[in-house]
């Protein structure tokens, strides 16, 4: 009996390495140019991404995924030859998707890092992010004076992140920052008078305001930041893939185009 | 660092380990945490030692009167505490921390101390539980032979009863202190700031959540096991009259 569970065992094993190599077997880059794509399933391109995020990512009632990052990333595929695959997971998950070879990009209005270069390779942008600075309406916070309030924010955001820097990195230290789990529970707070002001993407913060009188956005932008594709560090080949079929959509304006449809001037 | 750099395991392992410990001095984090989740606990602490005390002699002061009597007060008291050992034993901790923050309390910026406060209430409930238990469990004779001794009620309880139950329910009770000083990891709910939040705050930065987790996880065990080493030695220190 032991030695027919070793057997099979070791079988498992052999064939695990087999499987293991099977997928990193080079093709013939010049037959087919999708084939040359280190990609986790060939013939596809698998996107995760965290579909809360409107206008770049969200779904509608039917469950379809729609917004910026979705255009772009079928455009891309398309651009590939690929079939475009979405994958919907918490932000933290979409990130390290991309980082344990489970999906091919992630796209979610995400923005780079020294720290994040570290864990995974970045495209050219494609998009900017703007955060803006939520207040009750009648206060007397301003653009100038946000280092002597307190600032609500939503954890793990970039607006966190910059807010908390101790002042040498331009940030207002972490004593002026509190974190929230979620950009509601922030804006709660403001109204209750626990924080003076919100920092948050400018996207959710319109709805918000919207949604709670009495609130208002401060003039000017409080930082803009670029968005890129995150890919797997080292993937070199999809990375420039990428680069190049990002580079041709802007050129075109298909990019601009995607952006202008969803984002309306205002 | 360059993009697409990939690096050898170990090397890997360092700038991983660097990133979520040494860069910027972000081992002053954990330990402004460590610092912060000790405040929390032992305000906590104090708190829930006070009411658990204060609700358990009640409640054992009720339960233990002389049959046929019946002290119309200690009814209405009695009362009181059942409902608050009620809705706080029944309701997650989680809730009752953003109920604090955002309703109770809506418009204190003291995040920490609503956490600790929020804690206290929490751990009473329990805490008063435990002791009663330990009340309870002793021996009537015990209280008896001290009145008939000519002790009052309160210098029998002080003096012969109380320290017979707190040898008996300190196991439990160093139980509800661990479990109290890991709870403290919840506040990072209502923006409070300790141990747990300095890990996510440097995973939000890195996106590395590996090495900030276990840092902290094992700070939070090294805390238990301080606590546990503390309660040890108070056991066999309270052990030494015991003939067993």
């Amino acid at each position: 009996m032991k030695k027919i569970i070793a057997m099979a065992l070791s079988l498992i094993v052999i064939l695990g390495l087999l499987a293991g190599c099977s997928n990193n077997t080079p093709t013939d880059p010049a037959t087919d140019p999708a084939a040359a794509l280190n990609l986790v399933k060939p013939g596809k391109l698998i996107m995760s991404t965290n579909a809360e995020f409107p206008p770049y990512e969200n779904t509608d009632d039917n469950g379809n995924f729609i917004g910026i990052d979705i255009e772009i990333a079928q455009a891309i595929a398309n651009k590939l030859g690929l079939e475009l695959v979405i994958d919907d997971m918490d932000f933290d998950a979409a990130l390290l998707a991309v980082q344990n070879n489970k999906s091919d990009i992630v796209m979610a209005g995400v923005s780079v890092t020294d720290d994040r270069l570290l864990v995974m390779d970045f495209s050219e942008s494609y998009a900017t992010g703007i955060q803006v600075v939520i207040v009750k309406e009648g206060s007397n916070v301003t653009m100038d004076n946000l280092g002597e309030k307190m600032i609500g924010t939503q954890r793990g955001t970039t607006g966190y992140i910059y807010a908390s820097a101790s002042p040498e990195d331009d940030g207002y230290g972490e004593d002026h920052v509190i974190a929230y789990d979620n950009g509601m529970s922030a804006v709660q707070a403001l109204m209750n008078n626990q924080v003076d002001c919100v920092i948050i993407d400018k996207a959710p913060a319109m709805e918000f305001v919207k949604n709670n009188p009495g609130l208002t956005i401060l003039e000017g932008n409080w930082v803009e930041e670029s968005y890129a594709i995150g890919v797997d560090k080292g993937n070199t080949s999809l990375l420039e893939a990428i680069n190049k079929a990002l580079a041709e959509l802007i050129a075109d304006g298909t990019v601009q185009n995607i952006i202008n449809k969803h984002i309306k001037a205002n | 660092m360059v993009s697409g750099q990939e690096l050898p395991f170990w090397q890997e392992f360092y700038v991983k380990f660097y990133q979520a410990f040494l860069e910027n001095d972000r081992w002053l984090q954990y330990l402004q945490g460590v610092g912060n989740t000790l405040v929390i606990t032992a305000m906590a602490l104090a708190i829930g030692i006070l009411l658990g005390i204060l609700v358990a002699a009640i409640r054992t002061a009720h339960d233990q009167q002389r049959p046929g009597k019946h002290n119309p007060l200690l009814g209405i008291l009695n009362g009181i505490c059942q409902v608050y050992v009620t809705v706080i034993r029944g309701t997650p901790m989680m809730v009752q921390l953003l109920i604090m923050y955002f309703v109770v309390f809506a418009n204190s910026r003291e995040n920490n101390l609503i956490g600790a406060l929020t804690l206290g209430i929490n751990s009473g409930a329990y805490t008063a539980e435990i002791i009663r238990g330990g009340l309870m469990a002793l021996d009537p004779g015990q209280m008896e032979a001290g009145r008939s001794l000519g002790l009052n009620y309160l210098d029998t309880m002080t003096f012969i009863v109380i320290p017979q139950a707190f040898k008996a329910i300190l196991p439990a009770l160093g139980n509800e202190f661990i479990v109290l000083l890991k709870d403290t990891s919840l506040i990072t709910v209502i923006g409070g700031k300790e141990l747990t939040h300095a890990a996510q705050a440097i995973y939000g930065r890195t996106w590395e959540q590996m090495f900030p987790l276990m840092i902290v996880a094992s700070m939070y065990l090294s805390l238990v096991l301080l606590l546990q080493w503390l309660l040890g030695i108070l056991e066999r220190r309270l052990r030494q009259g015991d003939r067993r």
